[in-house]
């Protein structure tokens, strides 16, 4: 007999293994793909230097995220806190050794990697209001006293990713705070009065944006104004959008990207170049893609027995939302130029890794969804 | 247990809220895509083309100049250019030395290259040397391999085949001055030449052709990627020449054995000029790869005015070539006859004797009637009979003869002359016309003007049987024919006519004639013609009385010495009319030029054969 081992109802490799979310991978595999065949293109049909890295990286990152997705959900609720502390480490240590990296000071060189701890802190952040949340009580989510440690939670980080500056993971992540709160149930007037709050500072906050970030706010607001000055970037997306049409220009022939006219073509402003190439067809599919993983995603979220497993895999999932309603409104001239990358798509290491973590954990919420969190 | 379950109702319906907040998202950004993509696509895809399309000219082939053989007086050779592209080397400087290695190059030159390397963006080309013999062009092909960045380019340059000796007829091309930067975007390129004098300016714009687009893709800063759609250029208009290119290359080595003269020989039935030389003439292959100020200015300071078309637009006194229009003038008139005679003793004293009018012949020629006259270049005897015919009758016959006046000719640089009467110097001068300028006039001297072209066509309309031809040199531009050849007659006394060739017959072929010694022996080429002298200034009694020689004089006070003459007498073709500045006399300086021209022409015999329009295989 074998029951020692499976006491409190294990379950077998194989068994979780089959519990995997293979149609969630397919459909992340698809939106890699989509990337893989925009960095391609944006090389000028070649391989390197994006498509091939973002390859392994998507592989490897695979790897990963199958690897968390098995892990026991327990141990993940046990490591909240210390993922949490450690990502508070690294932003405080970046500001202390970070190199300079487009003017503002995000990495910490690994040697085989660069870790941008922003990064780390969007998925610890999630994690660690997940387990706080875990065993608070409907008072306890009315209760302004209670509140005030997730409150802190969450604006920790988001002081020390101000202080690189990075005001759109600040964003963010106050964002994503915001996300957990009220989907843990918090009471919709502590919104109110946060709204309030926020108005309230913007003024303040003015006063503390870097010229670049006040003059992207301008820009934003009439992005005509000035065509080749700051205004030049959105104006050029939009070009290569709207130049796209309804079928696109077809792979490998989108103009504004291959000419240059469109900046950090393999970056932020990857989905410019898929729906230049792709027109409107590619847009929407992508778009699609990603609403069915949104979609897995809160199913994943409503299957699990456990509060963790349901704030944690609708936080990420709500976190990895953000990313692309930014992103794509962003590209698309709706909200001013931020640095954000379109998560699976864009070529870059870190943030291709924190995403299929991510997704690795919520489906170790699917895997483990029966299993019974209790507070350590 | 129930509040567990209380907040997971809550959690359900926040997340479908979640849920349903991510659709509408998704929905927002698709709506907004398809909004950019189909409603406004039109309007992005143009801001499109216009970021990425360049339309850059393309430089048509200038029409050739050929002679009336198809034979090439102005064509464009390939110009070899030796470029840099300053980011295809690593080290510009270094490339430019290992090119020193091979063909010479000024180190100006070099630092201009650095200089204009350091401004302009990486990629653009930049010339490092021009018109490179064949050699180099094959030392550095061999050597490109060692010579990072280097490449060879070709363009068109214009050049001169016959050099000196068409300069004045074909002129010249050089860059585009402000003022000329009009319409034609063509003017714009950067080394583009349009035509300055001669017939590369008259024709100009039909030479010029039609400039070609390419439309080409660049990028954000301006790099050709690729050529999307070529509109080639169209070569402009090849014009032909009535010239003949040997038979100009002849006269014009023949008058350059002079100080400075000049010569037409054209067809007395047609008009076509056969060649037209002034001399000193220049090369205008300098102009096309740039004058230095120099050498501008040494062309301009030249006593011998070698920038100047002396053949059109130099004006002479015509001297005794003017004897036949005052002849001519007296016979329709009605006043004299052939055998109506006059004794001339040497000088002729007009009125009460108080003005005396020399003969350039001391002792005089004694009896002597209009074949006479002509035939030893009495003056007294035309003295006399202009006295009886009068300035207005003498003018308006000059006039009729072609003299005075532009003749609508190809080149814009001809000047009129000028064929005084006596309205002309009331308007002038406020004076009353006195008849000792008609004697004076008579012989061709005072203020009466005339240019070497004028007085080849007043020849050619003696000769030909009285048919008014003007001068023309363009047979051809393109394929269209420029002129009509079918001249009107003049109404002129055909005897009269006979009258006066018979006395330009004797001027070179009578024992007694001024130009004996330039009768041509050969059977069948003879010529007729008669001798010139213009006086550049007034010779002094004292002057006279010493018998100061006009060899003596400083060259500038000399005589100029003409000629008229036309071939062959027995059945006229050609006329050619010679000055020679400063030369002396018609007869010891100009005639011999006008034999040799004369020869050379009927030995060529152009006019036997039609112009050529095709080009010549």
């Amino acid at each position: 007999m074998t029951g020692a081992i499976t006491i409190h109802s294990e379950q077998s490799f194989l068994r979780k293994v089959r519990q995997l979310n293979w149609g969630l991978m397919v459909l992340i595999t698809l939106v890699a793909c989509v990337g893989f065949t925009a960095l391609y293109s944006a090389a000028g049909g070649n391989f390197s230097p994006w498509a091939s890295k973002q390859l392994v990286r998507f592989c490897v990152g695979a790897v990963i995220m199958i690897a968390i997705a098995l892990t026991d959900i327990r141990l993940w609720y046990r490591l909240s806190w210390p993922c949490y502390v450690v990502g508070i480490i690294l932003l405080i240590a970046v500001e202390v050794m970070g190199h300079i990296g487009m003017g503002a000071q995000r990495w910490i060189d690994l040697g085989f990697m660069q870790l941008q701890p922003s990064e780390v802190m969007k998925i610890a952040v999630v994690m660690v209001l997940a387990r706080y949340f875990h065993s608070a009580t409907l008072e306890d989510m009315r209760s302004i006293r209670f509140l005030i440690v997730p409150c802190l939670i969450i604006l920790a980080p988001v002081a020390l990713v101000l202080l690189q500056p990075d005001l759109g993971t600040s964003l963010m992540i106050v964002m994503a705070g915001g996300a957990m709160f009220f989907i843990a149930g918090a009471s919709l007037w502590i919104f109110g009065i946060a709204f309030v709050a926020v108005a309230a500072s913007v003024p303040v906050t003015w006063h503390f944006l870097h010229d670049y970030q006040k003059q992207r706010i301008l820009t934003f607001l009439d992005p005509e104004s000035d065509p080749l000055g700051a205004g030049y970037h959105i104006m050029q997306s939009k070009i290569a959008l709207g130049s796209g049409g309804m079928e696109g220009k077809g792979f490998l022939q989108g103009t504004q990207s291959h000419l240059n006219f469109l900046p950090e073509k393999q970056t932020d402003f990857i989905f410019t170049l898929w729906a230049e190439e792709w027109g409107l067809f590619g847009g929407l599919v992508l778009l699609g893609l990603f609403g069915l993983i949104f979609l897995y995603g809160l199913w994943i979220s409503t299957r699990s027995r456990h509060h963790y497993g349901r704030y944690l895999a609708l936080g990420l999932s709500v976190n990895f939302s953000l990313y692309v309603f930014i992103n794509i409104a962003m590209v698309m001239g709706l909200i001013p130029v931020v640095g954000a990358p379109l998560p699976l798509v864009s070529y870059g290491g870190t943030a291709m890794l924190a995403v299929l973590v991510g997704f690795g954990l919520i489906m170790s919420c699917n895997v483990y969804r029966d299993s019974k969190v209790t507070r350590v | 247990m129930k509040k567990n379950q209380d907040s997971t109702k809550i959690f359900t319906r926040r997340s479908l809220i979640v849920g349903a907040l991510q659709v509408s998202c998704l929905a927002i950004l698709g709506g907004r895509l398809a909004w950019l993509q189909v409603s406004q696509g039109a309007r992005y895809r143009t801001l499109s083309d216009k970021n990425r399309i360049n339309i850059k000219m393309l430089a048509p082939s200038r029409g050739q100049i050929v002679d009336r053989f198809g034979v090439p007086l102005a064509v464009n050779n390939q110009n070899f250019r030796v470029l840099i592209v300053p980011e295809q080397t690593d080290d510009i400087q270094k490339s430019l030395r290992a090119l020193q290695n091979f063909i010479e190059i000024e180190e100006g030159d070099i630092q201009k290259v650095l200089k204009q390397a350091s401004r302009s963006p990486k990629f653009v080309p930049l010339e490092v040397k021009d018109d490179l013999s064949w050699e180099d062009v094959a030392k550095i092909e061999v050597n490109l391999p060692d010579l990072p960045g280097l490449s060879i380019d070709v363009g068109e340059i214009r050049a001169y085949p016959y050099g000196v000796s068409t300069a004045h007829i074909v002129g010249y091309v050089s860059s585009v001055s402000k003022t000329e930067v009009g319409k034609d975007p063509v003017l714009t390129l950067p080394g583009f030449k349009v035509g300055k004098t001669g017939i590369e300016k008259k024709f100009d714009l039909d030479m010029r052709g039609r400039h070609g687009n390419s439309e080409v893709e660049v990028n954000v800063i301006g790099r050709e990627v690729q050529e999307l759609n070529r509109d080639d250029s169209k070569a402009g208009k090849r014009v032909v020449l009535t010239i003949d290119g040997e038979l100009q290359r002849f006269s014009q080595a023949r008058l350059d054995q002079e100080k400075s003269a000049s010569a037409v020989i054209m067809d007395a039935h047609t008009g076509a000029v056969y060649s037209l030389a002034s001399s000193p003439s220049f090369d205008p292959n300098i102009f096309t790869k740039g004058l230095s100020a120099a050498m501008w200015e040494e062309l301009l300071a030249d006593p011998g005015h070698p920038l100047t078309n002396k053949a059109i637009a130099g004006q002479y006194p015509p001297g005794s070539t003017f004897k036949m229009v005052t002849a001519l003038a007296a016979l329709e008139a009605g006043l004299i006859t052939s055998h109506q005679t006059s004794f001339c003793s040497g000088h002729y004293d007009y009125g009460t004797g108080s003005d005396r009018f020399h003969c350039w012949k001391r002792g005089g020629h004694g009896t002597v009637n209009l074949i006479d006259a002509l035939t030893q270049s009495c003056d007294v005897y035309f003295y006399e009979i202009s006295t009886k015919v009068g300035i207005d009758k003498i003018a308006a016959m000059a006039r009729r003869l072609g003299l005075g006046q532009k003749l609508d000719f190809d080149l814009k640089e001809e000047r009129p002359g000028l064929m005084p009467d006596k309205g002309w110097k009331m308007g002038r001068f406020g004076e009353v016309w006195r008849p000792g300028e008609t004697i004076v006039a008579s012989i061709g001297q005072g203020y009466i003007q005339t240019t070497p072209l004028q007085l080849a066509i007043m020849t050619a309309r003696l000769i030909n049987g009285g048919y008014e031809v003007k001068p023309w040199m363009t047979g051809y531009v393109g394929d269209r024919p420029s002129v009509d050849t079918k001249w009107p007659k003049m109404e002129l006394n055909k005897w009269h006519l006979d009258l006066i060739t018979k006395g330009m017959n004797r001027v070179v072929n009578h024992e007694k004639g001024t130009a004996r010694g330039s009768k041509i022996e050969t059977p069948g080429m003879q010529m007729g013609g008669k001798t010139g002298t213009a006086q550049v200034r007034r010779i002094t009694m004292k002057q006279r009385a010493e018998g100061v020689l006009n060899a003596d004089l400083p060259w500038k006070s000399r005589h100029h010495a003409l000629f008229v003459g036309y071939a062959p007498v027995h059945k006229p073709r050609y006329v050619c009319s010679v000055v020679v500045e400063h030369g002396g006399g018609g007869s010891s300086s100009a005639a011999p030029l006008a034999k040799d021209l004369l020869v050379e022409t009927q030995k060529r015999d152009p006019a036997a054969t039609p112009l050529q329009l095709e080009k010549r295989a």
